[in-house]
């Protein structure tokens, strides 16, 4: 299944669909990782409000991402974590420690804007 | 009412029809969205860890019946290489194949009810239970 990005100025935005395999959670991993060295992006926008369920690989998925897009020297932002799928994060004992966080698209938007200052 | 489902799990796209059918019968149950997402967690979770030790198995989902409640099971059965200590299996943070090791403590506060059985060589069978509110 294939997760659309979008290039919106110096960020890109990955919308994650529900019923994403390990693979496709896998691919995207490189292809986020690429994408943000050949645009040369400040900041990557995950939103995961379509994902109905975030187990261990997932998360962890996603923590991986956002670390590999810190060592690039840009940054990753999370959004969209519906509160069911927070408590069920939370029951499970899952983290995103050390990743930023945002309630929607546009709040995570505000947040990077703010913290690059810059008009896209 | 759906009588019983069966999930076979070859593959990691096995995972995702297996939680996602679980989220069908539990709502037809009348599970709120809240439960039905711990319980679509849980399958997830259990799909994964059949995947990860024993590469195929077989996930069941049911309807239970207890004293003036019902609720869902959910079984997770494989014929893999088994689970020498179970006790370690359940604490958190325990893992030996890279995971973060969260599988099946995790599995345990997100449901009611847990039972595990495994025999080294034999396999490995989850029973879980949640009951509806």
């Amino acid at each position: 299944m294939e997760v659309p990005i979008l290039k919106q100025g110096a960020f890109l935005i990955a919308t994650f669909q529900a019923a994403l395999s390990d693979a496709d959670l896998n691919q995207l991993r490189m292809g986020l990782v690429q994408q943000v060295v050949k645009f040369r992006s400040r900041a990557v926008i995950v939103d995961v409000t379509a994902m109905d369920v975030m187990d261990s690989f997932a998360s962890r998925t996603l923590r991986e991402i956002a670390h590999m897009i810190r060592l690039r020297g840009a940054e990753t932002v999370i959004v969209g974590i519906q509160p069911e799928v927070a408590f069920a994060m939370v029951q499970l004992g899952l983290t995103l420690e050390g990743v930023a966080t945002a309630l929607d698209l546009e709040e995570g938007l505000a947040y990077l804007n703010e913290k690059f200052k810059v008009t896209n | 009412m759906v009588g019983e489902i069966r999930v076979a799990i070859n593959s990691d796209q096995d995972i995702v029809s297996a939680r996602q059918k679980g989220r069908v019968v539990a709502n037809e149950l009348g599970f709120s969205s809240g439960d039905a997402t711990l319980i679509a967690t849980a399958i997830s979770e259990l799909a994964r860890n059949i995947v990860s030790y024993a590469h195929k198995g077989l996930i069941t989902i049911k309807k239970v019946n207890g004293h003036n409640r019902e609720g869902i099971a959910v079984i997770a059965a494989d014929e893999g290489p088994g689970i020498p200590d179970i006790r370690q299996a359940l604490r958190d943070g325990f893992s030996t194949s890279g995971s973060l090791g969260l599988g099946l403590p995790g599995v345990r506060r997100l449901m009611d009810e847990f039972e595990i059985t495994s025999q080294l060589g034999k396999g490995t069978t989850v029973a879980v239970k949640k009951w509806r509110q």
